[in-house]
């Protein structure tokens, strides 16, 4: 769908017109991200991170598919594959770092991404598919960026696919023969890394499938704004290209400043030191830790050290963990205040900023060792993470006396003066 | 239904570790954690300053004076243990060696091989296409490979250097307070490592233990900034390149970046957002 006051695809040449013809992919891509796309005028800088998790997913195969062609996948080799990158390839330190700190920006992104979101209610209908899909695309990007940590064979890789499938087991009954079958043996070895390399070179590639169907689904209704006020005359849009794709081609140059300054002057700043020390299944690191953007999860896991009733610690740990995430599927029922934009939720508003403090506490729990304090402080910061998803949205939203909305974007962009102006254009 | 079922999950997850977290303070309150002896001495030694011509965003491996200390260092004493397999003979150009000299100190190494006759293991002199052998060790401990020491210890060549230079006997108040933390026969006293007890015996023992042919006084703190200057270039041969490229690229992204604001700003002149 799109309004009806979008500019309609008119190729002038005449190979563009036979083109159109046989196959009208220059008429899609001018409807999603040309012209032909009409977007609300009032985009914040928010906006501009979907263009660049599309941008650093692209970044993430291009290396990836040349790393690959020198990686080895063997137990035995792959340690020391992953140093002849770094030594002996033309430009394969660049490759590497790329890939690896990529991961890291893809997920600042995506979680800029998400909480931008969470702000502005992006989730709500008419969008909740968009949600749903991205929530799917973030479960695929943590199974890709786990595997994907587990190649070069290090210390830490070796002992996050002990932890990672590991918690498999605590699945009641069948968890041990499934942590078996995962593993494909009683330990990682060769055979758990040939099949976390299959799936790693296979899921960017579903990822890709999925952010297809997202964007898809996102032209339906078309691009949210900060107003959370749905669009109701051209006056509210703009053209995506020139305008949006002039701001995201400088946001994705800020963007790169930040990447190129990580990847060239801090490549190992957001990696583990344990990680060049190749896989040693006899010596166990004293920390295990998984990558930054796992933490807060990771915080979840181990907040739960005691047995509840009859379910033993480790499968507590393990539900809520998954739950954590998984309960952002059903956000869109959740809050259901009819008001999008957080700017005019005034008591939402607060526990917005609540939870992206909590979520950061427990991140900074995530990587810390397994000991008092840090298990206390991320007990406390579970507890609030639970309740703000599953109590206090729904009550808030049901409570709440939002401020007043204004008319339409055009009138929260121009000011109330121009409401003759509108008008006359509606 | 949704929100009931959201409602008892949230209440019974914020229940389990409500009761968790009480549980925990208690016993956090009774059985306050102990003191180690570890967190004793690491926050009385913090790691020494050690400053490299290869330290931040301008850092280049142009020391190559240091650097070929450095590599004398490791050869007369950390040779006799730690091996330096993922260097090749080769690399050492980088060092300010020629040809000629990179095949001399190649051909003093015998490099595993097998005789393709026969299959038997033999061992040939050392190519500049070789890499360092690994080390027989038969001693007590398993000396770690050395190539990317200064990338797998925090610290990186503050670590070794302090490392190198830390071992002392232990601290009187350490053995009053940790009685039982009494360094083990075999094991040698020193604050910088982790567990503070490492089975390595002190390497630099005295002053000119090398002599340099530079004619660099070899202090032990001289021989140990040297050999931490050597770690990190074999941990990272390309560290000069990557600061050299990180400059270009940022200086295009900045100027593009830069072009991009105003392309931006041109698009949107007449459109109030």
């Amino acid at each position: 769908m799109s309004f009806p006051w979008a500019n309609v695809y008119k190729p002038s040449h005449p190979f563009m017109q036979w083109m159109d013809e046989k196959l009208p992919l220059p008429r899609l891509v001018y409807n999603s991200l040309g012209a032909g796309y009409p977007v609300p005028r009032n985009l914040n800088y928010f906006w501009n991170f979907g263009v660049l998790a599309g941008v650093c997913l692209m970044i993430q195969i291009l290396t990836g598919v040349i790393l690959a062609m020198h990686y080895s996948v063997n137990a035995d080799s792959a340690f020391a594959s992953t140093e002849h990158i770094m030594r002996d390839v033309n430009w394969g330190w660049m490759l590497r770092y790329a890939h690896a700190n990529g991961a890291s920006a893809f997920f600042v992104v995506v979680y800029i991404h998400i909480f931008r979101g969470f702000f502005y209610g992006s989730y709500k209908a008419p969008r909740e598919m968009i949600w749903l899909l991205g929530v799917t695309i973030f479960l695929l990007m943590m199974a890709t960026a786990f595997m994907g940590y587990v190649l070069p064979w290090g210390q830490m890789s070796f002992w996050g696919t002990q932890v990672i499938t590991g918690l498999f087991s605590a699945i009641p009954l069948v968890g041990d023969a499934l942590h078996q079958w995962l593993l494909g043996g009683f330990a990682p070895d060769n055979a758990a890394l040939n099949r976390f390399f299959s799936l790693h070179f296979l899921l960017p590639f579903v990822i890709l499938g999925v952010v297809i169907l997202h964007v898809w689904s996102l032209h339906i209704p078309g691009s949210s704004n900060p107003t959370g006020v749905d669009v109701k005359t051209e006056s509210d849009t703009v053209p995506f290209h020139p305008y949006y794709t002039a701001k995201d081609g400088f946001g994705l140059g800020v963007f790169l400043l930040f990447y190129c300054g990580l990847l060239f002057f801090a490549p190992n700043a957001l990696g583990h030191p344990d990680n060049y020390i190749p896989a040693n299944p006899l010596q166990t690191p004293a920390h295990i830790v998984p990558e930054w953007y796992f933490w807060p999860y990771y915080a979840i896991l181990r907040a739960f050290t005691q047995n509840i009733l009859f379910i033993p610690a480790k499968l507590m740990g393990v539900l809520a963990m998954f739950s954590s995430i998984l309960i952002w599927f059903f956000l869109p029922w959740l809050d259901r205040s009819p008001v999008r934009s957080g700017h005019f939720r005034p008591t939402f508003r607060k526990f917005y900023w609540v939870l992206l403090v909590d979520v950061a506490v427990l991140g900074w729990c995530g990587g810390a060792p397994a000991e008092e304090p840090y298990v206390m402080i991320s007990q406390v910061a579970a507890i609030y993470y639970f309740l703000h998803f599953l109590v206090i949205l729904p009550v808030v939203s049901s409570i709440e006396r939002p401020d007043p909305l204004p008319f339409s974007i055009t009138e929260a962009v121009l000011g109330k003066d121009d409401a003759a102006a509108l008008g006359a254009a509606a | 239904m949704v929100r009931i079922i959201a409602f008892l999950a949230g209440l019974f997850f914020a229940g389990a570790l409500l009761y968790t977290v009480l549980l925990g303070a208690y016993s956090f309150i009774t059985e306050p954690p102990a003191p180690t002896a570890e967190k004793w001495v690491h926050a009385r030694f913090p790691e020494k300053e050690l400053h490299l011509a290869s330290d931040g965003p301008f850092g280049t491996f142009d020391n190559t004076q240091q650097l070929q200390r450095g590599f004398q260092v490791y050869t007369e004493v950390c040779s006799n243990c730690h091996s330096l397999k993922y260097v090749a003979f080769r690399d050492l150009k980088a060092l300010g060696y020629n040809d000629d000299e990179v095949k001399a100190i190649a051909a003093k190494y015998k490099v595993p091989a097998f005789d393709p006759n026969t299959g038997e293991v033999k061992s040939n002199t050392g190519v500049a296409a070789d890499h360092f052998p690994p080390v027989v060790y038969g001693g007590q401990g398993n000396p770690p490979d050395l190539s990317l020491i200064t990338k797998a210890r925090h610290g990186g060549a503050i670590y070794v250097h302090s490392l190198l230079t830390g071992f002392q006997p232990q601290p009187a108040e350490l053995l009053k307070q940790f009685p039982e933390a009494t360094t083990p026969t075999g094991l040698y006293f020193n604050p910088y490592f982790a567990n503070l007890n490492i089975a390595m015996p002190p390497p630099l023992t005295a002053d000119g233990q090398v002599s340099y042919k530079d004619g660099t006084v070899a202090t032990k703190d001289q021989m140990a900034q040297d050999v931490s200057a050597f770690l990190v270039w074999t941990a990272e041969p390309k560290l000069g390149k990557r600061h050299q490229t990180g400059w270009a690229v940022e200086l295009f992204l900045l100027f593009a970046t830069v072009l991009g604001y105003m392309a931006y700003q041109n698009v949107w002149r007449d459109k109030k957002h």
